[in-house]
């Protein structure tokens, strides 16, 4: 198992070919690299040949529906699904969901999941020593509203450790999984918060090679959303891949 | 700031990770039409990695039309009445890397399109998601698609008929690897 000052090297490595294939006018990165072997279970688990161009056609072209019987109001508030209080940060993360073209994203489906505020998942695959809460099992859905809002209540999740590399920790996150208005925008990543001092060392966010990239998955601190005595706020905002519908089938009604 | 006003990039995708099975599998999330009825027909397979391991911590969805060609816009795929077709699942890989999914056989969408089944895979270690399409065994012959892709992979993309409905593995890389598809825009 190699140690971080190893990991380090193996992601500075990648990170400064990339800076100067920018600087000598290569594309900007802004999704992650499928193949960065400083994520261990990523080897053999990666493509290795090229994505194949495809136009979106029949369902690619929608998405599915979600409604009011599928997802429960009160779904969106991870600190009152058992009988007491959770341990921890209580935070409220909320953000909008929108287009490649700015539109709002309304009505769809948003689901979370996360570690509790010690670091630790209610999932048996967890086996980090941490305590479990048995007030919080961190799970949320909502759907978004007109304005493609979402909002979850929370607790703020705590780092936590993983076999990738010696003494490999990642820095704290909440699973997202998005769904826009076309099947080809369906996307599932991780919210994280300002200022993790894990960042520098970890090979998931730092699969995302471009800063700038990188930067867009890091929520902002938010007083205006911060609730007197009683929740921290961050402010998310996310942006799906382009919509390809209104471009190609402008005057389709669908039945 | 972590995203500037204006700034219309899309956001990146991260890999699943390990922990997603308490939180994205539900109660009938597999079944888009009751395994018993009449005209239900299973499309299973294993997702395989670069030595050809299964990958038991895979997570796949599929989004369909139905036996008409119809899109539906039902919602429901959560919470499932045994009636409504929602055209959208969702299943987990078993520990031999085995998925299954209870549906229907979609129809063509439009006139002169083949069926298929489009497919979204996530897994820990696969640092995005990855969309491919399960087209139905027949006349292929004139999809464009198909014909874009180069004739020793253009297999991989074709469901195989079995007693059941339809098998359709997934490698996700070395000998066999699935032809994976990126849509403009991405």
């Amino acid at each position: 198992m190699v140690t971080q000052a190893e990991m380090d090297g193996e992601i500075a490595a990648i990170g400064a070919a990339y800076e100067s294939a920018v600087s000598a006018g290569g594309a900007e990165e802004t999704q992650p690299r499928l193949d960065y072997p400083p994520y261990r279970s990523s080897l053999l688990r990666h493509p290795t040949k090229d994505l194949h161009h495809a136009d979106p056609e029949g369902v690619e072209l929608w998405a599915p529906a979600f409604g009011h019987r599928d997802v429960g109001t009160l779904e969106a508030d991870l600190t009152i699904q058992h009988g007491g209080e959770p341990i921890g940060e209580r935070t409220v993360v909320t953000g909008r969901v929108l287009d490649g073209d700015g539109r709002p994203v309304r009505r769809q489906l948003v689901e979370i999941w996360q570690a509790n505020a010690g670091g630790r998942y209610i999932h048996k695959r967890d086996q980090h020593p941490a305590a479990i809460d048995p007030n919080f099992t961190g799970v949320g859905r909502c759907l978004t509203d007109d304005d493609g809002t979402y909002r979850f209540t929370t607790i703020k999740p705590g780092p936590y450790p993983w076999k990738n590399h010696r003494n490999a920790w990642r820095p704290a996150h909440i699973h997202f999984s998005m769904f826009g208005t076309e099947f080809t925008q369906r996307m599932v990543t991780q919210m994280y918060f300002p200022g993790d001092p894990l960042f520098a060392l970890d090979p998931i966010y730092q699969s995302i090679v471009d800063p700038r990239a990188r930067e867009r998955l890091v929520a902002t601190y938010d007083h205006d959303i911060t609730q007197h005595e009683w929740a921290t706020g961050y402010r998310w905002d996310i942006v799906l891949t382009g919509a390809h519908r209104t471009l190609m089938e402008p005057e389709e009604e669908h039945a | 700031m972590s995203r500037a006003p204006g700034d219309l990039t899309p956001t990146a995708g991260q890999t699943v990770g390990p922990f997603f099975h308490y939180a994205l599998p539900y109660p009938g999330d597999s079944e888009l039409v009751p395994p018993g009825r009449a005209d239900a027909v299973r499309l299973h397979g294993v997702v395989r990695d670069g030595a050809g391991d299964p990958v038991p911590d895979a997570l796949l969805e599929i989004w369909q039309a139905d036996p008409s060609g119809a899109i539906a816009q039902e919602p429901g795929s959560l919470r499932r009445d045994g009636f409504t077709f929602t055209g959208w699942g969702r299943a987990a890989t078993d520990a031999t890397g085995h998925y299954s999914f209870s549906t229907v056989t979609p129809g063509a969408t439009g006139p002169g399109q083949a069926p298929f089944v489009a497919v979204t895979v996530f897994a820990r270690g696969l640092l995005n998601r990855l969309f491919t399409r399960a087209y139905l065994p027949g006349d292929l012959d004139g999809d464009t698609l198909l014909a874009s892709v180069a004739e020793d992979r253009r297999h991989t993309l074709v469901a195989v008929a079995d007693e059941q409905g339809y098998r359709f593995d997934i490698r996700l890389q070395g000998e066999g690897e699935t032809v994976f598809l990126r849509h403009p825009r991405h």
